[in-house]
């Protein structure tokens, strides 16, 4: 078949590119952190090089740009079905959090604790 | 077939010729149609692990613990945030890298590299298992079980001991396969048939527990 033909010509160089690219990206969402960007900004930044490396890995690492498109559906299309269940956990998350705060009468926002006020380490 | 078709084997036409007239689906060998279709069932067990995560996460009135303190280390004189998760990314990626160069070789039934590439990939695995049972020791020390957290949430102890230790039993089981693969090649159980693709099935489960890695690392770590 074409796509075994295809595979003995990968020169080196793509997987040595796209394990330098993965190595930014890995580096790129560490410095999100350590940077310490927060709000929307940090979630969009987490999130495009989290997809950004899993393309990469999938497409190069895993040979799916060079299978044939009835492997590729099987592989992708089925986990189209967990954004469903993404979407549900995400308003019933809001809606069980709200029932918390409403019947339970616990705090809308509770103060986060830092490592260091339990440890008494300094940071 | 016409020339465009065989330019395209990813193209619209090619994908309803292989579904149609009852034959044979996909043009691969057997074990690697069943490894893929492992990993999508296991895209679906960790996909769960982490809309539940997130959902209780959004659902407890407790404070969520900063991740990024709870993983930093002392390195050096300086205390950097997640550092160790940081480290283990890297290791991971890196054994990544060497297993996809394996395969690579495997298309060239190049022995000696394919060995030593994978052999080279367990030791990477290995050290990322280690770096992780540094990382629970250091957590159980500080008081974090699955069912109490001294930095807030009781809920970051389970979901913690529960995700990562899923994916290190991953990882582990994936060092005792490459071991087993890569004495099987020195052993010369593949030379009589010339057939290296049971390295190929072996690098998508490595990649595969890479893959899950990722999307730990974005919204466990980091979010």
């Amino acid at each position: 078949m074409s796509s075994e033909a295809d595979q003995n010509h990968h020169p080196i160089g793509i997987y040595l590119k796209v394990w330098t690219l993965l190595f930014v990206l890995s580096i790129a969402s560490y410095m999100v952190d350590y940077y310490d960007f927060q709000g929307l900004l940090r979630w969009t930044l987490i999130i495009a090089f989290m997809l950004l490396k899993a393309g990469f890995i999938m497409a190069v690492f895993m040979h799916l740009m060079w299978e044939r498109m009835a492997l590729i559906g099987t592989v992708l299309a089925p986990p189209l079905a967990l954004l469903f269940l993404i979407g549900f956990m995400i308003s019933e998350g809001y809606y069980v959090f709200d029932a918390r705060v409403d019947y339970f009468g616990q705090p809308e926002a509770a103060t986060r604790i830092h490592v260091s006020d339990v440890l008494g380490t300094k940071h | 077939m016409s020339a465009t078709d065989i330019a395209n084997p990813a193209g619209t036409s090619e994908f309803v010729k292989d579904w149609s007239s009852e034959k044979q689906t996909y043009h691969v060998p057997w074990g690697k149609a069943m490894m893929w279709l492992f990993l999508v069932s296991d895209t679906f067990i960790f996909t769960c692990f982490l809309v539940g995560y997130l959902n209780v996460r959004r659902t407890t009135t407790d404070p969520w613990p900063y991740p990024s303190e709870v993983f930093a280390l002392e390195l050096f004189g300086h205390n950097l945030p997640l550092i160790l998760i940081a480290i283990m990314t890297f290791v991971l990626i890196t054994s990544s890298g060497t297993m996809a160069l394996a395969v690579r070789y495997a298309h060239f039934r190049d022995k000696q590299k394919i060995f030593w590439f994978m052999v080279i990939t367990a030791l990477f695995g290995a050290t990322f298992v280690g770096m992780q049972v540094f990382e629970w020791s250091k957590l159980i020390s500080e008081g974090v079980r699955p069912w109490a957290n001294p930095f807030g949430a009781p809920q970051f102890g389970s979901i913690f001991f529960m995700v990562t230790g899923f994916h290190g039993v991953h990882v582990s089981i994936g060092v005792l396969y490459l071991l087993i693969v890569a004495n099987k090649i020195r052993k010369g159980d593949y030379d009589k048939s010339g057939n290296y693709e049971i390295v190929e099935i072996t690098g998508l489960y490595w990649h595969f527990v890479d893959l899950v890695w990722v999307f730990i690392f974005a919204f466990f770590y980091l979010w």
